[in-house]
C-alpha cells in the first residue's frame, strides 16, 4: 500500500513543477525570439523600422530586401564560397586526423608514445597569434583559401577522441583480415572505417562548424573582398555604420537594419538546416571527449 | 668472461637497433601514414614557435626573424610599462572571473531544473531549443545583439512604450559588461548541461527512492543525492576554466565590444591584434602573446595540482 502511495504522490504535478516549467519555458523563449526579431525585421519595411514599430510581427510587409540580397552578387558569392571552403576544410581535416589516429592505436609501433606526446603538447602551449600570423604571411598564404584551411586542419583533440574509438572496436576483427592477408592500410579502409563511420559524422561536424562559424583567421588573414568567407563578410555589414558614425564621415552608404537582419539570417539558415542532425553528433560527441577526459 | 659479456651485450644491442628497423619495416604502412600529420604538426604547431624570437628582437619585417636586431628583454621592459596592457590584463582577468562567477553555476542550475522535469518530450523539445545558441558564430550573435539592444532596437522600444528612457546596452561601459556576461550566459548555459545531465543520469534511481520512502523533500533530494552524484563532474570543468583564466577567445570580445567602451572591452587578444597586425609592431604583440601562453600554462598545471591535492581526479 505504502509503495503505490509514494508512486502516486511522487507522479503529481505540484507548484514546485509548474514554476521549473515555467523557467524552462521562459529560457527557451530566450533562445527564439532573437530569430523571431530577425525574421520580421528582414520582412518589414525601413520606414516602419525606423519609427520604432517593428517587434516580432512584420510591419509593412515585404521581401524587398531579400531580393536585394538576392541580387547583390557580393553575399551570394560569399555564401558559396564559404560552403566551398567548408567542404575542402573538412575533408583534409579528417584525411589528417584518420592518418594520425590509425597508425597510434597501434601497441606494435615503436615511437608511439613519444609521437602522441609531441602532438598532445600542441594542446596546452602554442606560439601565440603573431607566430602564427608571420607563419601563414612567410609560407605566402596570405589572402588565398588555404589560410583558412591549412593553420587548422588537425585538431589533436578530435585525433583523441577518434584514436579512442578506434581503440574500442574488436582487435579480433583487425587480426582476422591480417591473417585474410589484408596489410594495414586495407585494414583501415575496409574494417575500421566502415565500422566507424557514426564517430567520423561527428568529428566532420565538428570540424565543419567550426570552419562555417570561423571569424578571427579570416580576419587576420584575408583582406581581400573577393576572399572573405560569410561570417567576415557578414561583420562588415553589421558594422557599417557604427564604423561610420566612429568616423564621423558622412555621405557614405548606410546599411538599413532590415537589410542586416536579412544578412543574419541567410548566415545562420545553413546551420538551421542541418540542425537536428548537429545536436545529435555533437552530443555524441562531447560523450566520446568526456569519457577521455 | 668478460669478452662474452661483451659479446653478449653488443649481441642484444643490435638485436635492440634490429627490431626498431624491423619494426619500421614491418609497419611502414602505418609509419607512411603518420607521416602526413607529423609533417603537418611540426610544420604548423612547432613551426610557429621559431616566430617567438621575435619577443626578444627589434623584429623588421624586411629582415626577417634571421636579420633583426637583438634586444634581449627589453620589448618584455617596454610591455610592462604600458598602461594599455594593463587595461587589456586588467580587462581579461576582470571578464573571465565574471563569467566564472555567472557562467559556471547558470549550466548547473539549468541541469538541474532539466533533470527535475518529467515530462520526457517537453524535456527534448526544451534542450533542442536550448542548445542550439551553441552553434551560432559570434558573429551572429554579436548581430542579433546589435540590432534587438541598440537605441533603435526592439528592446528599447518595449522600455520607451512602457513610459521609461531609453538603455544604452552596448555603449555604457557598466551596462555593456552585464551584457557581454549575460550574452555568454545565453550562449553556453544550454549546451553545458550536457555532461552535467550525463553524470545525473548514473546516479542510482534507488538513492531517489529510498529518499521518497524517508519522506524526503525536493530540495533536499538534490542536496544530499544529486549535487554529490555530480560533484566529480563539477570539479573537472571547475579546474579547466580556472586554468584558462587568463586566455580569453578573440571573437566575443572583438565583436561585442566597439569604440566606445574599448576602456573595458579591450582584452590580450585583441591587444595583440591590435598592436600586431593593426600597427605593426609584431614584436610587441609577440611578446604579449608569449607572456599569455607561459601564465595560461603555469594556472593550468597549478589548477591540476590543486585538484589533484584536493582528491580529485586531475586532467591528466
Amino acid at each position: 500500500m505504502r509503495s503505490v502511495s509514494t508512486l502516486i504522490r511522487t507522479r503529481r504535478t505540484n507548484l514546485v513543477d509548474i514554476l521549473i516549467i515555467l523557467f524552462i519555458i521562459a529560457a527557451s523563449i530566450t533562445c527564439v525570439v532573437p530569430f523571431l526579431y530577425m525574421i520580421s525585421l528582414s520582412l518589414s519595411s525601413n520606414n516602419a523600422i525606423i519609427s520604432q514599430k517593428v517587434t516580432l510581427w512584420p510591419v509593412d510587409f515585404t521581401i524587398e530586401t531579400y531580393k536585394a540580397i538576392l541580387s547583390d552578387n557580393d553575399m551570394i558569392y560569399s555564401l558559396g564560397y564559404s560552403v566551398v571552403l567548408t567542404i575542402l576544410y573538412t575533408i583534409i581535416c579528417m584525411l589528417l586526423t584518420i592518418c594520425a589516429a590509425y597508425p597510434l592505436t597501434k601497441k606494435k609501433l615503436s615511437g608511439r608514445n613519444f609521437i602522441l606526446t609531441v602532438m598532445i603538447i600542441t594542446m596546452y602551449f602554442s606560439g601565440g597569434l603573431i607566430p602564427d600570423y608571420i607563419l601563414v604571411k612567410d609560407l605566402q598564404l596570405i589572402n588565398t583559401m588555404w589560410s583558412l584551411i591549412l593553420p587548422g586542419a588537425l585538431s589533436v583533440f578530435n585525433l583523441i577522441i577518434l584514436k579512442t574509438f578506434f581503440e574500442s572496436l574488436p582487435e579480433s576483427l583487425e587480426e582476422s583480415a591480417a591473417i585474410d592477408g589484408c596489410n594495414d592500410l586495407g585494414t583501415l579502409v575496409r574494417i575500421v572505417l566502415p565500422l566507424s563511420l557514426p564517430s567520423i559524422a561527428t568529428l566532420s561536424l565538428f570540424y565543419a562548424v567550426g570552419r562555417w562559424n570561423g571569424f578571427q583567421d579570416a580576419l587576420f588573414y584575408v583582406t581581400e573582398e573577393n576572399l572573405y568567407p560569410i561570417q567576415l563578410k557578414l561583420y562588415q555589414i553589421i558594422t557599417a555604420n557604427q564604423q561610420i558614425e566612429g568616423e564621423g564621415s558622412i555621405g557614405a552608404y548606410i546599411v538599413p537594419e532590415s537589410l542586416k537582419a536579412a544578412s543574419v539570417m541567410f548566415a545562420t539558415v545553413p546551420i538551421l538546416l542541418i540542425y537536428p542532425k548537429l545536436q545529435k553528433y555533437f552530443v555524441e560527441g562531447v560523450m566520446l571527449g568526456a569519457i577521455k577526459g | 668472461m668478460k669478452a662474452v659479456l661483451n659479446n653478449l651485450r653488443d649481441n642484444i644491442s643490435i638485436k635492440r637497433k634490429n627490431s626498431i628497423v624491423l619494426s619500421i619495416k614491418r609497419n611502414y604502412l602505418l609509419y607512411l601514414l603518420l607521416l602526413l600529420p607529423m609533417v603537418y604538426i611540426i610544420l604548423f604547431k612547432y613551426g610557429p614557435l621559431y616566430g617567438v624570437l621575435m619577443a626578444f628582437q627589434d623584429y623588421n619585417i624586411f629582415e626577417g626573424i634571421s636579420g633583426s636586431e637583438w634586444v634581449g628583454l627589453d620589448v618584455f621592459k617596454y610591455i610592462f610599462d604600458q598602461n594599455s596592457f594593463y587595461r587589456a590584463l586588467k580587462n581579461t582577468l576582470v571578464l573571465n572571473f565574471l563569467d566564472l562567477v555567472a557562467g559556471f553555476p547558470a549550466p548547473i542550475i539549468l541541469a538541474i531544473l532539466l533533470n527535475e522535469l518529467r515530462y520526457v518530450r517537453f524535456k527534448k523539445a526544451a534542450q533542442t531549443v536550448l542548445y542550439l545558441p551553441h552553434f551560432l558564430s559570434w558573429v551572429i550573435i554579436g548581430g542579433m545583439a546589435y540590432l534587438m539592444f541598440s537605441s533603435g532596437g526592439m528592446v528599447n522600444n518595449l522600455i520607451t512604450s512602457l513610459g521609461f528612457d531609453k538603455v544604452d546596452f552596448l555603449s555604457q561601459k557598466t551596462n555593456w559588461i552585464i551584457m557581454y556576461i549575460a550574452i555568454g550566459v545565453w550562449q553556453n548555459a544550454g549546451w553545458g548541461t550536457i555532461l552535467y545531465l550525463a553524470a545525473m543520469t548514473g546516479i542510482n534511481k534507488e538513492l531517489y527512492e529510498a529518499a521518497d520512502i524517508d519522506g524526503c523533500s525536493r530540495p533536499r533530494k538534490i542536496w544530499h543525492i544529486t549535487l554529490p552524484g555530480i560533484k566529480a563532474t563539477v570539479m573537472i570543468l571547475l579546474i579547466l576554466q580556472i586554468g584558462r583564466m587568463v586566455s580569453i577567445g578573440f571573437d566575443r570580445p572583438y565583436v561585442l565590444g566597439n569604440s566606445l567602451v574599448i576602456e573595458y572591452s579591450d582584452v590580450i587578444s585583441t591587444y595583440v591584434y591590435r598592436v600586431g597586425i593593426g600597427s605593426g609592431d609584431f614584436s610587441q604583440a609577440t611578446a604579449v602573446g608569449l607572456f599569455q601562453s607561459v601564465v595560461g600554462l603555469v594556472f593550468l598545471l597549478g589548477a591540476n595540482y590543486l585538484a589533484k591535492k584536493m582528491g580529485e581526479q586531475g586532467i591528466w
